[in-house]
């Protein structure tokens, strides 16, 4: 097995500060690995890395740009923690943002009500179509055991086809002449930002909330206590009485609201219209995933990493744009801090320290 | 007659889309019968999809294309069987970050690549005599690549040797019961490693059809959920490679057949039905005890210690 100058025991506690170090250390280890790809293009990491940080950091619009893929990234994160908590593996909070969006826009194009309603009622909608999205694979998997990474996978096709379906049909502006979009939305129904940036601040309190609310949920209540043991003991849940059932209902529930919520905020936010799917969302929802695992499931720590994510999402869009590099670059980015991440785990289940005389 | 252009229509195309299908789940049988869930099969299609297609147009041989998916798909694959047998990482995350992984890199390393033609595609091929039978003849022996038939006969062997032989039994046992198949001195983390990466070179060579036959040419993303459509076909055939070849062939008759929905079904709604038939089959083998019966392998997504839990 390992080597006698290797001293490998089995941790018994995790102190906060392991978690925090393996997982920083596992980035720094990953941003390395990443540095490879942009020696082959020619580019000096340092400086790339640098360009990412003073890109998405360094200026006024860097760093409205940075929030404002931080607020999806957030509302779908915490969800994406919760659901993860319950070991239900929601892989769609990309289609359960675009049914958000869907909900959101029917409700200010087609639905007449008083002004001051429209947005409140399209957060309502927002919420409900996305865990509505996200309760169909909840049913599937409690009630005929269907897998749910697969039923959450493909339902984001499915949702991403419908949206497509509606901007080029029903749904198509009569003033938006050839272009598959619908026509903008009253401005009763747009959220407000913060003047000269694309921040829709509304929504990120949102977000801010419902991480709080979250973590008091998961960590302070008799449920949040259930949804633990659920996923981390199915066996003890089903002596202790726990209903599984109702507890994978509960964390999809919210977990497809706020992942809803978020596309209300980018079609009412930013884009003010329903668009194509891949123009709406850059694929939060995927990226989300790992915004979730980086914060162990914590919906607090989420508010952190949703922010990393969000400077490298922005900071991607720099490099794509100064040095000529393809945007894909950060899928590879991303994979490759996730295969880091979870090969960094074994050192929270492992002390690891090297022994400098033999026993 | 009508009819029969239609039945000879769905046939054919049942092969030309189950293959690449079949070829993946195939693999991914054997991966899950070792206890390793893979579900980075999108992104070692991809791969395997790109580093076809470029071998392909620099040699001029599409056969050496496919040799050389095989072992990107292969090696591909080592990466997620090192984190999840090796680090024991979490086999569901592993998996998303392959995919997110080839599909990136793939995209960034084929911009150069898009739209070009592919000077030589892989051979399509008459059977003599068999192609005049009316019918099955046309509808199965006419113009096919020799990777269907191919890939039709891996399905017995490939059966043979997982519930037949020596081998099958060392990797069963290692899927349903990790630490008795250890107590025999089964070598579990080698057959583990076997078995994932004869997914990974089955994938890359799906994907290798897709670019250098089924349609010759590489687009970024060009697999579009094939690899998700395997992953549910795996539990659908439970785990057997006969029934894994019946539901790639049915899904892609299904598949064929829903296009007869256009003349009452929008283009984008109809695009959505694959995935949503992905689903619908595991509603369908959910029913009755069937699934009990004939579960999925014991350990898989369980990473083994020896002496732990």
């Amino acid at each position: 097995m390992a080597p006698h100058w290797l001293r490998v025991e089995r941790r018994t506690t995790l102190p906060p500060r392991v978690v925090f170090g393996v997982s920083f250390a596992a980035i720094v280890a990953a941003l390395l690995a990443a540095g490879i790809f942009f020696k082959a293009y020619g580019v000096s990491p340092l400086r790339a890395y640098q360009l990412i940080v003073t890109g998405a950091l360094g200026s006024k619009v860097g760093l409205a740009e940075t929030v404002r893929r931080t607020i999806p990234l957030l509302l779908c994160g915490v969800g994406l923690t919760v659901a993860f908590r319950a070991l239900f593996w929601n892989i769609g909070a990309e289609g359960q943002l675009l049914v958000g969006a869907m909900a959101a826009a029917g409700v200010a194009l087609f639905v007449p009500m008083p002004d001051l309603l429209r947005l409140p009622a399209m957060f309502v909608a927002g919420f409900a179509g996305g865990a509505f999205w996200a309760l169909i694979p909840a049913m599937l998997k409690v009630r005929l055991g269907i897998n749910d990474v697969i039923s959450t996978l493909m339902l984001n096709y499915v949702a991403a086809f419908v949206m497509q379906y509606l901007i080029q049909g029903p749904w198509k502006g009569p003033t938006a002449r050839g272009f598959a979009y619908t026509d903008k939305f009253p401005a009763s129904a747009t959220l407000a930002r913060i003047p000269g940036t694309p921040i829709h601040w509304p929504t990120l309190i949102l977000g801010v909330l419902a991480a709080v609310l979250a973590y008091i949920w998961v960590t302070r209540t008799r449920q949040g206590f259930e949804i633990r043991v659920v996923g981390e003991n199915p066996d003890a849940a089903r002596y202790a009485g726990i209903s599984q059932g109702k507890v994978i209902l509960a964390v999809m529930l919210v977990s497809g609201g706020l992942a809803g919520v978020a596309g209300v905020g980018e079609a009412a936010g930013i884009h003010r219209m329903l668009l194509a799917p891949s123009k709406l969302s850059f694929g939060y929802g995927y990226t989300a995933i790992i915004v979730a695992w980086l914060a162990r499931r914590n919906p607090l720590a989420v508010i952190g990493t949703a922010l990393l994510f969000g400077v490298i999402m922005a900071g991607g869009d720099v490099i794509k744009v100064s040095l000529g590099l393809p945007f894909q670059l950060v899928n590879v980015f991303n994979g490759l801090i996730l295969f880091f991440l979870i090969g960094s785990e074994i050192f929270m289940r492992y002390k690891v320290s090297i022994r400098w005389r033999r026993a | 007659m009508e009819w029969q252009s239609w039945v000879i229509s769905t046939g054919s195309f049942m092969l030309a889309y189950g293959t690449p299908l079949l070829l993946a789940t195939l693999g991914e049988i054997y991966a899950e019968r070792a206890g390793v869930l893979n579900l980075g099969i999108e992104g070692m299609m991809i791969m395997g999809a790109y580093s076809a297609f470029v071998t392909a147009y620099v040699t001029q041989n599409p056969w050496i294309g496919l040799v050389v998916a095989a072992s990107v798909g292969a090696g591909f694959s080592l990466i997620h069987a090192f984190a999840s047998i090796t680090l024991r990482a979490n086999q569901v995350v592993s998996g998303l970050a392959l995919t997110l992984l080839g599909l990136g890199l793939s995209g960034v390393l084929g911009r150069a690549w898009g739209g070009l033609p592919l000077p030589q595609t892989l051979p399509e091929i008459t059977v003599p005599g068999l192609s005049r039978i009316p019918i099955l003849g046309p509808m199965l022996f006419d113009g096919h690549s020799l990777l269907i038939y191919l890939t039709l006969l891996l399905v017995p062997v490939m059966w043979f040797i997982l519930f037949k032989t020596r081998i099958g039994i060392t990797i069963r046992a290692v899927g349903e019961d990790p630490a008795t198949a250890d107590s025999l001195g089964i070598h579990v983390r080698l057959v583990r490693y076997a078995c994932v990466a004869v997914g990974g070179l089955l994938s890359g060579v799906a994907g290798g059809y897709l670019s250098v036959a089924y349609r010759p040419a590489w687009t970024e993303g060009m697999t579009a959920g094939m690899g998700w459509i395997v992953v549910a076909l795996t539990i659908f055939a439970f785990w057997n490679p006969i029934y894994g070849m019946i539901g790639a062939l049915l899904f892609a008759a299904l598949y064929h057949l829903s296009f007869r929905l256009q003349p009452w079904l929008a283009p984008e709604l109809l695009r959505a039905l694959p995935y949503l038939f992905a689903i619908l089959v595991l509603v369908f083998v959910s029913r009755g005890t069937l699934q009990r019966r004939m579960g999925a392998p014991a350990a898989l997504t369980i990473p083994y210690a020896r002496g732990e839990e």
